[in-house]
């Protein structure tokens, strides 16, 4: 295998802007993935929210990178065709000690260069949200919402059709220093690379040690949520998340997702296990509880699924404190880029680490611009958004959009077909899931899955056993029921 | 845009059956929706018997039940369309449908929603755990088993004691896997009794009742799931976890009337049933929308489903003649010991067919239907089970024009 350039580790939101930005320059860039895709770990497990930095130290990197990304998200999300929206946040107090917090907290914000925040009252409250739980609250017009993986898909795509080369199921389990740049290995082969890039999320302090940088100390504070139907959906339009504690913490809020549905979560606690992705009773139980006081129509009838994720966080053993995002480039160790403990608010400060890890790149030789980059990546264009005009058209011009697919989501066959033939080559039933939105219905894909499952056999020509639910041993089927006659 | 009499949406058994009645009075303008490439539903996948007995008096398997419906609807030459989702009702019985052919809008002066219902799934349930393949639902299960020729898994746990689990138990046993149990959260089983002698007696699979799955394990497929007993409260009595390795759950936990398609015209749902407020013409909220079938009211026996669904069409045939159906003004309203009745409202002057369900298995026990306090009727019960609806035939003689209705379970 020729060398490349750069080889970047992990294919989450940060790998993935990463090779973004450095597609805009003449370098090979190659991204190496554990999973059968990108964003399998925490960058699709979050709520999905574009931070504005109203909770984060001033002068830190977190502070910095989330209102630079925050400010410019609605370029990037039009060239990306990310679905997002600017939806505002209201921060809910109840007591006096809730109040003394947000007003910390409004000036720590608008110490980060965070806009337009302000007081309102419980009327105003109403008004805004009327499923609103609070007493008062700080509005916070620039916060967002998105979808996380449609993002990092949408980055490693655009990375993809202007040259990187994704490489999935490939879990590096060695760095060699060479005379002249890395080898790095993978249990499935080596990618000789002149840079290497640390994004590798919740695993970047092994990969930060065999760089040769510190096994930096980390734990992870995990979370639960509850995802609810879209009938809950409509009665809330606008995040709603408790006074922050006096760490900057939250507790469990309500979150409206881009796609109509309503998130409530996450908690918090902390775990060793690193992908420790498991609900539990008690802590799903504790979002009942606490998710009321957020949301007034939080009901066991909404639910249609549930899922954790870690905020994978950097922290001082000795004081406990948690630390900032950890952006390092050591001349011991030339032609390295490490990012430990980027978690929270990574997606939205995904972008603005990318430039931080180009502009060292950079510092260090000569980027040569390339001439065919396009910052323009196309999505899959949604039946269900589409009117009853351009619905028509769009059968018209091609019939498998007017099958429908998957009956909650409104999915067509037109939708299932582009992402079984997605650019990065992604085969497994939650890839097709993540770039359609088929199967996260309310009917969890009690109609489409069999449909869907389906398709990829016969798009790809495998047989039943090979067909994939997300994970490299997580098969479907264990082969026919009887042999064809 | 297209005018029709009667669109009937969905073609499984209360579809056919609603389009074969309205045919044999002598409405033609009928059309009816699949959204599959073929008639027949649900019961396409359903090979076992055990269909039509009392429909037919005899015992068939569920595509020979709607091969009966399809041949009429194809002898009579019924006009239908299959391949075809409908996406839209209005309130005023505009009806869209998107297919390969374009977007299909059609004016109907009733229509009939016969869209069945779904399965409940583990989000719906709430089960914690992590969450690898090999976690189907008994339906998806059958389908993938029985239409596509495709094996789910080879050791397996069945949570939920609902009728298409305990076939499935049947079903993979048959097909060489091996059902280590099946585990039902309630302390009575929620599906008919003929299953639990037919599909896990005769195949030594046993049923443990007040037990449910508390976790799932495995990163990648499925490898174990741990079960507890509950308490009368249905909380997991700590120190009762057992581990059972196995690469598939199958859930049977329930089945919920599919009614979105309800919602978009306006149609008034009852929270209990899940399905539309009816009253005793079958008639919705909405004038000139009927429902009828399991997207009503989930039903036991399929034979149920097509008679409910014949009698709806009885109602729309009178509905195209009058142009509309009087306003019925009583309410049906249940005492704590029914789950849901079937419909909710009446008018006092008409026959009808009360349908409902018990909340628990009682025994020795009466149906007692009263007005204003005066008893109109009471069924003698031996027995009632929550797997088992109970259906009650009321006669207007017996009944007044100005009392609710009360349904309440005595003994």
């Amino acid at each position: 295998m020729a060398g490349f350039d750069v080889v970047i580790i992990g294919a989450g939101v940060v790998g993935s802007a990463v090779a973004r930005e450095l597609s805009r320059y003449q370098v090979r860039v190659a991204v190496l993935e554990k999973e059968l895709d990108v964003a399998c770990g925490n960058s699709g497990r979050n709520t999905g929210m574009l931070h504005a930095g109203f909770t984060y130290k001033p002068g830190t990197l977190k502070a910095e990178c989330a209102v630079e990304g925050n400010q410019e998200f609605d370029q990037v999300a039009g060239e990306l065709q990310v679905p997002f929206r600017r939806t505002g946040k209201v921060v809910v107090g109840f007591n006096d000690h809730d109040r003394e917090n947000l007003l910390k907290y409004k000036a720590v914000g608008e110490q980060n260069g965070v806009r337009g925040m302000r007081m309102i009252d419980k009327e105003e409250l109403n008004r805004l949200d009327s499923s609103a739980g609070g007493e008062f609250a700080m509005y916070v017009p620039d916060s967002g919402i998105l979808d996380p993986m449609q993002y990092t898909i949408a980055l490693a795509e655009n990375a993809c059709q202007n040259g990187v080369e994704f490489y999935f199921n490939s879990r590096v389990v060695a760095v060699e220093r060479l005379e002249e740049g890395y080898l790095v290995k993978t249990e499935k082969g080596e990618f000789p690379a002149r840079w290497v890039i640390n994004c590798a999320g919740m695993y970047a302090p092994e990969i930060s040690e065999m760089l040769g940088y510190p096994n930096y100390p980390t734990k992870g504070f995990k979370g639960e949520y509850f995802v609810l139907d879209k009938k809950a959906g409509k009665h809330l339009g606008i995040p709603v998340y408790p006074a922050p504690n006096d760490k900057g913490g939250f507790s469990t809020h309500a979150t409206p997702t881009i796609d109509g549905n309503v998130l409530v979560g996450p908690d918090s606690y902390v775990t060793e296990g690193r992908e420790d992705y498991a609900a539990t009773k008690e802590h799903l139980d504790g979002l009942i509880a606490d998710g009321k006081k957020m949301f007034k129509h939080m009901k066991r009838e909404y639910f249609i699924r549930n899922f954790a994720g870690i905020r994978w966080k950097r922290y001082n053993p000795q004081t406990g404190e948690i630390l900032d995002f950890l952006l390092e480039a050591d001349e011991n160790r030339p032609n390295t880029v490490n990012l430990v403990g980027i978690e929270s608010p990574g997606i939205t400060c995904a972008l603005p680490l990318a430039r931080r890890v180009v502009k060292i790149v950079a510092e260090r030789e000569q980027l040569e611009p390339n001439p065919d980059f396009n910052p323009c990546r196309k999505g899959i264009r949604k039946y269900i958004e589409m009117g009853t005009e351009e619905k028509k058209a769009a059968i018209a011009e091609n019939p498998d959009y007017g099958e429908v697919v998957c009956r909650c989501e409104n999915v067509s066959r037109a939708e299932i077909l582009q992402a079984i033939h997605n650019p990065l080559g992604v085969h497994t039933v939650t890839g097709i899931k993540n770039r359609t939105r088929a199967t996260m219905g309310r009917c969890q894909g009690g109609y489409c899955e069999t449909r869907i499952t389906k398709m990829i056999e016969e798009e790809l020509g495998i047989p039943p056993e090979e067909v994939r639910y997300s994970k490299e041993n997580g098969y479907m089927f264990t082969g026919k029921v009887r042999e064809d006659v | 845009m297209r005018q029709t009499d009667v669109v009937i949406i969905g073609g499984g058994p209360a579809g056919l059956a609603a389009a074969v009645r309205l045919w044999e009075k002598g409405v033609r303008d009928i059309l009816i929706l699949e959204r599959e490439h073929f008639l027949g539903g649900i019961l396409r996948q359903c090979i076992h018997d055990g269909f039509g007995l009392t429909r037919f008096g005899e015992t068939l398997s569920g595509p020979e039940y709607a091969g009966r419906f399809i041949d009429q609807v194809l002898e009579m030459g019924i006009p239908y369309l299959t391949d075809i989702t409908v996406i839209d009702i209005s309130a005023d019985r505009k009806v869209t449908a998107s297919s390969r052919d374009g977007i299909l809008e059609i004016q109907a002066k009733a229509v009939a929603l016969t869209m069945g219902c779904r399965e409940r799934t583990r989000g719906a349930i709430g089960i914690p755990g992590q969450r690898p393949a090999g976690i189907y639902t008994a339906g998806v299960a059958q389908s993938y088993i029985n239409l596509q020729n495709k094996m789910v898994g080879r050791e397996a746990v069945i949570l939920g004691s609902g009728d298409i689990g305990m076939i499935m138990a049947r079903r993979m046993t048959l097909e060489g896997a091996h059902v280590q149990a099946v585990f039902e959260v309630q302390p009575y089983a929620s599906g008919l009794p003929r299953n639990i002698e037919q599909c896990l007696n005769d195949y030594g699979i046993p049923l443990y009742l007040s037990h449910t799955v508390t976790d799932i394990k495995g990163a990648e497929r499925l490898e174990a799931v741990v079960v507890s007993q509950v308490d009368e409260c249905m909380q997991p009595v700590l120190g009762t976890e057992r581990e059972y390795c196995c690469d598939t759950l199958i859930l049977s936990v329930g089945l919920i009337p599919e009614n979105e398609l309800s919602l978009a015209a306006g149609v008034e749902l009852d929270s209990r049933s899940k399905g539309a407020v009816v009253d005793e013409n079958h008639q919705t909220s909405v004038s000139g929308i009927f429902a009828a079938g399991n997207v009503l009211q989930v039903h036991d026996l399929v034979d149920f489903v097509s008679m409910e669904a014949e009698s709806l069409a009885d109602s729309v045939v009178r509905y195209l003649e009058e142009g509309r159906l009087a306003t019925c003004m009583l309410a049906v309203k249940t005492d704590a010991n029914v789950t849901h009745a079937i419909p909710q409202k009446i008018s006092g002057g008409e026959d009808f067919k009360l349908s409902l369900r018990v909340r628990r298995p009682v025994k020795n026990a009466f149906i007692r239907l009263s007005q204003n306090g005066n008893i109109i009727l009471e069924k003698k019960m031996p027995k009632a089970i929550p797997a088992e609806m109970i259906q009650i035939p009321v006669k207007a003689r017996k009944l007044n024009k100005e009392s609710d209705l009360e349904v309440s379970v005595v003994w």
